[in-house]
């Protein structure tokens, strides 16, 4: 039996790296597929507490994100792509509407 | 046994978490991303959380990553020209910012997870009655979060439209 601790453990290092990879990463698909790796990280700390406390209540929850993170996906690639039309580039030090 | 399976997955996910956030070049970032995902279903797996693993493998590993890598390759995009130059520095002060958050998170799973009792919910035996973890995540589904679940098809929709508005080009 594997302890519980050892699954947050992964999902601590799963949620830093997504963290990581948003503060260092400048290409905004890279920083989008660092935020599904944070989702996932608390996917996992879901269900690990799920099995440890006996229920599917967690379970449940997860299917909920997934869903809603599928949604997720589709609208912010659509802002990227509408992103890449205006500005011919995705990197998001170059879109400096907001600095003046 | 199972924490030699627990290892593997583990290595595997984290590793090639760390290769989506290291790698340059978007499309491979994206192909680690996927084994990440495929991993966390060994995860899962090992939880006895079949349906979870399941859709982790169908949604995330397949469609989520699908609409990633269309459209990397729509956009035909390529690591930037300057290399690593103005990555290596914003490493150098994220690292410790990020070494700091995750020993705060360490130090809440070390603590007080002691006193977490067992919990109210659906037990193993139940989970067996119902025949499998599937048929008890459905029963669980279809009546007791049936009001959720309606919610997210009104949103899956909401998305669908917003996408479209979203990138369809204005007609002049």
């Amino acid at each position: 039996m594997v302890p519980l601790a050892y699954y947050l453990i992964v999902s601590a290092l799963l949620f830093c790296l997504g963290v990581l990879g948003v503060l260092t990463r400048r290409n905004s698909i890279v920083i989008f597929m660092s935020i599904e790796l944070m989702l996932n990280a608390a996917n996992l700390g879901f269900v690990a507490f799920s099995h440890f406390l006996g229920g599917l209540d967690g379970q449940l929850f997860v299917f909920f994100i997934m869903v809603v993170a599928a949604a997720e996906v589709t609208v912010g690639l659509a802002v990227i792509v509408a992103l890449y039309r205006n500005w011919d580039t995705i990197f998001a030090d170059r879109i400096h509407l907001l600095k003046g | 046994m199972e924490l030699v399976l627990f290892m593997c997955f583990a290595v595997i996910t984290v590793a090639s978490a760390a290769l989506v956030v290291w790698h340059p070049h978007p499309v491979k970032s994206a192909l680690f991303l996927i084994i990440t995902f495929f991993a966390m279903g060994g995860l899962y797996l090992l939880l006895e959380a079949e349906f979870i693993a399941l859709m982790q493998v169908l949604v995330y590993a397949g469609a989520v990553m699908v609409l990633f890598l269309f459209v990397i390759m729509l956009l035909n995009l390529k690591p930037r020209t300057t290399g690593r130059a103005e990555f290596r520095p914003r490493l150098k002060w994220s690292l410790p910012l990020v070494a700091i958050l995750f020993g705060a998170i360490a130090s809440v799973i070390h603590h007080p997870l002691s006193r977490l009792g067992r919990g109210t919910g659906e037990d193993a035996a139940w989970v067996a009655a119902q025949g499998g973890n599937v048929p008890a995540v459905g029963t669980l589904l279809f009546q007791q979060y049936l009001l959720p679940f309606e919610a997210t098809a009104v949103l899956l929709l909401v998305a669908v439209v917003g996408v479209i508005v979203l990138a369809k080009r204005e007609i002049k």
